[in-house]
Formats: C-alpha cells, sequence, structure tokens
C-alpha cells in the first residue's frame, strides 16, 4: 500500500509543520534573550536582532542584592516546599493506592478542590492570618502554601505512579516478616523513586513560576522570590523603564526550566499525563 | 482496650469476608490505622492553608474592615457583597475574566488539538517538537509576561513594530487580545500533552478499519477519534477553564489591570493592596469561589466529565 512507504512530499509536510510549531514555541523567548543583550539605545530599536551587543544588563543585575536575594529565595523556598510537599504526598499516595480505610474519598475529593481552587480566594484572608501570628514576609508564609498547592499534585501525579508498582514484591517481604511500614520504607520506597522525582520536577516548576502569592506575602528583599522582584526592578534613573535589566532576569529564571525541560522531558510529560488522565 | 473482642469464629471465614461487613481482622486494623496515619499530615495542612483562611473570609466578609480604619471595625452583614455586587467594576472584571477564559480555552482546544495530532503522527523530529513545547509551559508565566509587554510596546517591540507601530496595550479590547494571546502560547502545550495520553488510547485497528470502509480522515476524527476522547477532553477543559478563571500573572504585567482589563483576581488583589480593604476583598474572594464552583459543578453534572481522580477510590 502507498500509506506504508513516505514519500518525501509527506516528509517536508511534516518537517515544515514541525519547524512552524518549534519557531512559535520559541521566537517569544529567543525575543526576551535579544533584549537582554540589547544596549540601552538599542532597545529604542524594534529589531529583533540586537545592534549592539552587551554583557552590561546581565552584570547589573547580577551585581545587586535586588536580584541576587530573590534569586537566593526563590531557589531556598522552592527547594524546601518541594522536599515537604513530596514526603507527604508519598505518604498520603501510598495509602491511596495501596491501603483500605475509610475517608480516602474524602481525601481525594479535598486534593481535586484544592487543585481548582482559586489562589485569590486565599489571598485577603491569609494575609490577614500571616500577619497576626508573625509569617508575613518570612519564608514559611510562602512554604506553607507552596506545600498546600502541591500535594494535590503530587498526590494525584504519585499514586498514579504507585499503582503501576509490582506490589507482589511488597507481599513478599511480609511473608518474611515485615511490617506494612519496614515494607514501605525498605522494598517500595527505591521502586517509587522515579516517580517521587517526576513529582519533585513539577512541584518545584510550581513554586518556581508562582507569583500572586510571591508579591502578596512579601514586601522586602528577606523573602521576595525572583518573580516578584522583577516587578520591583528600579531603572538607572527614577523615569527609564529597566527593560534590559528585566529581560536579563527574565532570562535568568527561565534557565533552569530549560535544564530542566531538556534532561526531564519524559518525567515531565508522564508525571503531567499521569495525575490527569487515567482510565 | 480489648482488642481480641471481635471473636472471629474461625479464622478462616473472616479471611475471605475480608473488608465486608465482617468485624475486622487485627491486620485490617492496623491497615486502617496507617491509612489515617500516613494521609494525616497532608490532611492537616491541606485543611491548615484553605478550609481554614475560607471560613476566615466568610468571617472578615461580613465585616467593616479597612486596613487604614482599625477601630473602625465593625459587623455589618451582608453589606459588603452588596457593595461588590452593585457595584460596575465587580461586573465588568467579571465579563473581562469571563471573555479571556472562554476565547483562550476555545482557541487554545482547537490549537492543542493540532499540536496533539502533529506529536502523536509527526514521522520524525517528534523529540524536538515536545522539547520545544514544553519550554512554554514550564517558563515563568511573569518572565514571558514582560517579553509580550516589550514586544508590544511601541518603538522597541518587534510585533508593534510589525503592525505600524500601534499600541494595542492601550485600548480594551485589543489589550484583551494581547492578553489571551499569551495565555495561549502559554498553556498550549500543556492542552496538547493531556490530548496526546487521550489520543494515544484510540486503538490503531479501529482507525485501520474505519479506513478499510472508506471513511476520509475528516469522518475518522469526528465518528472515532473526539468521542473515544471525550473524557480526555473534558476533564483538560475542566481544568484549563478553572485555570483561565483565575488569570493573574499576565494581567498584572501586561496591563496592570489598566484600560478595563482587570480580571476577577486582579479586583480582589487591588482590594486588598490599593484600598486596603479586608472586608471587600475578603467578600470578592468569596464571589470568586462561588464562580469557580459553579464551573466545577456545571462540568461535572452537566458533560459528564468524570472528576479526575475519581478512579483511584474504586482499586
Amino acid at each position: 500500500m502507498a500509506a506504508v512507504t513516505t514519500t518525501s512530499r509527506q516528509k517536508l509536510g511534516w518537517g515544515a509543520t514541525n519547524l512552524v510549531v518549534i519557531a512559535l514555541a520559541l521566537i517569544p523567548v529567543l525575543w526576551l534573550a535579544s533584549l537582554s543583550f540589547k544596549t540601552p539605545t538599542a532597545i529604542l530599536d524594534p529589531s529583533f536582532v540586537p545592534a549592539q551587543w552587551t554583557w552590561g544588563n546581565y552584570t547589573q543585575i547580577l551585581s545587586t542584592t535586588q536580584f541576587i536575594r530573590p534569586l537566593i529565595n526563590s531557589i531556598g523556598i522552592g527547594l524546601i516546599a518541594t522536599l515537604i510537599a513530596v514526603v507527604l504526598a508519598s505518604m498520603a499516595a501510598y495509602a491511596v493506592a495501596r491501603l483500605r480505610f475509610p475517608g480516602k474519598g474524602v481525601l481525594i475529593g479535598m486534593a481535586l478542590l484544592i487543585a481548582m481552587f482559586p489562589a485569590i480566594s486565599l489571598v485577603t484572608p491569609m494575609f490577614s492570618i500571616e500577619r497576626a501570628i508573625g509569617l508575613f514576609n518570612t519564608w514559611p508564609g510562602l512554604i506553607i502554601p507552596y506545600v498546600a498547592f502541591g500535594l494535590p499534585l503530587g498526590i494525584y501525579t504519585l499514586s498514579a505512579f504507585f499503582r503501576e508498582i509490582p506490589w507482589e514484591l511488597e507481599k513478599a517481604a511480609k511473608v518474611d516478616g515485615a511490617t506494612p511500614f519496614q515494607a514501605f520504607v525498605k522494598v517500595i520506597a527505591p521502586l517509587a523513586a522515579p516517580g517521587m522525582v517526576t513529582t519533585a520536577i513539577l512541584v518545584f516548576l510550581f513554586c518556581w513560576n508562582e507569583f500572586l502569592f510571591a508579591i502578596s506575602f512579601t514586601s522586602t528583599l528577606a523573602s521576595r522570590t525572583a518573580p516578584a522582584s522583577l516587578a520591583y526592578f528600579s531603572g538607572s534613573s527614577q523615569f527609564t523603564v529597566p527593560t534590559g535589566p528585566i529581560a536579563a532576569a527574565a532570562v535568568v529564571i527561565t534557565i533552569p526550566i530549560v535544564i530542566f525541560v531538556l534532561f526531564f522531558q519524559r518525567r515531565i510529560v508522564a508525571g503531567l499525563t499521569a495525575g490527569a488522565v487515567k482510565g | 482496650m480489648t482488642t481480641t473482642t471481635e471473636a472471629a469464629p474461625g479464622g478462616a471465614t473472616t479471611e475471605v469476608a475480608k473488608g465486608r461487613k465482617a468485624p475486622l481482622s487485627e491486620g485490617a486494623r492496623a491497615e486502617r490505622r496507617l491509612g489515617w496515619l500516613l494521609c494525616a499530615p497532608a490532611v492537616i495542612v491541606m485543611i491548615a492553608v484553605t478550609a481554614y483562611p475560607v471560613g476566615y473570609a466568610v468571617y472578615l466578609s461580613l465585616e467593616r474592615y479597612n486596613l487604614e480604619l482599625p477601630n473602625a471595625v465593625k459587623f455589618i452583614g451582608l453589606a459588603n457583597y452588596g457593595a461588590v455586587l452593585s457595584s460596575s467594576y465587580w461586573w465588568e472584571a467579571l465579563w473581562v475574566t469571563v471573555l479571556i477564559s472562554v476565547v483562550s480555552v476555545t482557541i487554545t482546544l482547537v490549537l492543542g488539538m493540532l499540536l496533539a495530532m502533529v506529536m502523536h503522527r509527526t514521522l520524525f523530529g517528534r523529540g524536538s517538537v515536545r522539547t520545544a513545547a514544553l519550554i512554554p509551559y514550564g517558563i515563568v508565566t511573569v518572565a514571558a509576561a514582560y517579553g509580550w509587554q516589550y514586544a508590544w510596546t511601541p518603538g522597541q517591540g518587534y510585533l508593534s513594530a510589525m503592525f505600524n507601530n500601534s499600541a494595542p496595550l492601550t485600548d480594551q479590547f485589543k489589550a484583551i487580545g494581547v492578553i489571551v494571546l499569551a495565555e495561549i502560547w502559554k498553556t498550549t502545550p500543556f492542552m496538547a500533552l493531556l490530548l496526546l495520553a487521550g489520543l494515544s488510547l484510540v486503538p490503531e485497528d479501529l482507525q485501520k478499519a474505519a479506513m478499510v470502509d472508506g471513511a476520509s480522515g475528516w469522518q475518522r476524527f469526528v465518528r472515532i477519534t473526539l468521542p473515544l476522547m471525550k473524557p480526555a477532553i473534558l476533564v483538560a477543559v475542566l481544568f484549563r477553564t478553572l485555570d483561565s478563571f483565575r488569570i493573574f500573572d499576565n494581567i498584572f504585567i501586561l496591563t496592570g489591570g489598566n484600560n478595563g482589563t482587570a480580571s476577577v483576581s486582579i479586583l480582589g488583589y487591588n482590594n486588598l493592596f490599593n484600598a486596603l480593604n479586608l472586608g471587600i476583598g475578603s467578600a470578592i474572594s468569596i464571589l470568586i469561589f462561588i464562580c469557580v464552583a459553579i464551573i466545577a459543578f456545571v462540568f461535572i453534572k452537566g458533560f459528564g466529565t468524570a472528576a479526575p481522580g475519581t478512579d483511584i477510590g474504586k482499586r
């Protein structure tokens, strides 16, 4: 049949389609990169490729605490929130995937509700609560809501992964005299590691991206994260818009994403689809 | 105290009836306890961060509470809701939010489906297409939004230059168009990946059989692919709709909510941080929460969307 052999015309067609997709995905990112290399005068020229190149924007942002400190905050808050969320979500997901207990439906319903929750609804009351108990403008003030919003993602993704694990091994361990807890830690946890890495990546990307809580619950460099800091950049004078430095900072916070995507794209795709579309 | 009161008459029968109405065996109880123990920390965090603040927001929304006038706090019943619902700002923000959601989700669904087909069917370069598509998904929304903002700024943006130095961000409908564009660029890959997972569940045999029977490509798509993908499509659309209903980042950076482009989330934020009004801000929070609940309810009851994850409980 003709359909089996691919004609060169078909190949050309697919190649063109693929190129269009890749171009559409990359052009806005390349535009940001181009802006970040433009000199202040070149920025006022709308051409896509910089007329004059400079590293100045990068040296400027990387030499002030205005950006370095938020970067450290972002990494620290993201890592801690991810760690806590993955540990708690693994425990719950194990129970959901493996154990019989009343209230499982309630847990799943609750996670679903939170996954759909409008974050803005929390901002006003959380702002008030955090100010009252001294969490406002601290790392824990952001870590706690990030853990809460990372948990539903984690529970869904992980319970989907956990259902794929060969559980006969757990039974074998129990026959050999292991308690359910030992079976979890010694046998299942190592098998579950790939799913946990995937979940950790997704939760970290969420924390890294988050903006609404980050501008609402922080007020100084002590806890402001990198995305929030972009909104507070100041130019060389009060009246210049710091386009170049903002573009450079945007590129810097995008680099980890690009690295993650290049290294872990299979895992990211598996994780994204495992939680949402199964069965 | 007395753990052996089950008085199981013959261990074998209780083993068989395990999980039914029979008294619980020691193992089943241990399993129960472990289940609760493992879930407890996650449940506590989720309740502490959502249920409690929402309850508190309900309480705050019934008070006159302006941070600038801390001594004038007073219980005023539903007056805040009355103030919000009779304000043209609320209705304009709601209309803008619904417009952005409907337009961006519709276009994202169509483009996402096309992208999913490309990723599913392409003969080569599948890996590079997927890698490229994941970048918009992963990129920090705020970073991308600055890119769009500068691209549409007259005198410095390539897109503005392409369209006769236009300044779309200063006009309500054009600005909404730019916001929708930024949303579509950012979320199409996510939609495509969810749909791709659904697409891979459509059996190849069925497609081949239809092809032998003389069905055209379009007929196969409408009669076979779409019906089989319905659950995946509905879940993806539900998630995208709820997500775009809370749109904040793109608008905040692109227009700051000026020129009639404020979404309900922007309105709630401004009420808290510019007007410093906790009472009104909380009333807006609760109204947004109710809107989201209605959307989810309509999808799950009206369209028969299986709530994602409901199959987990059946194990």
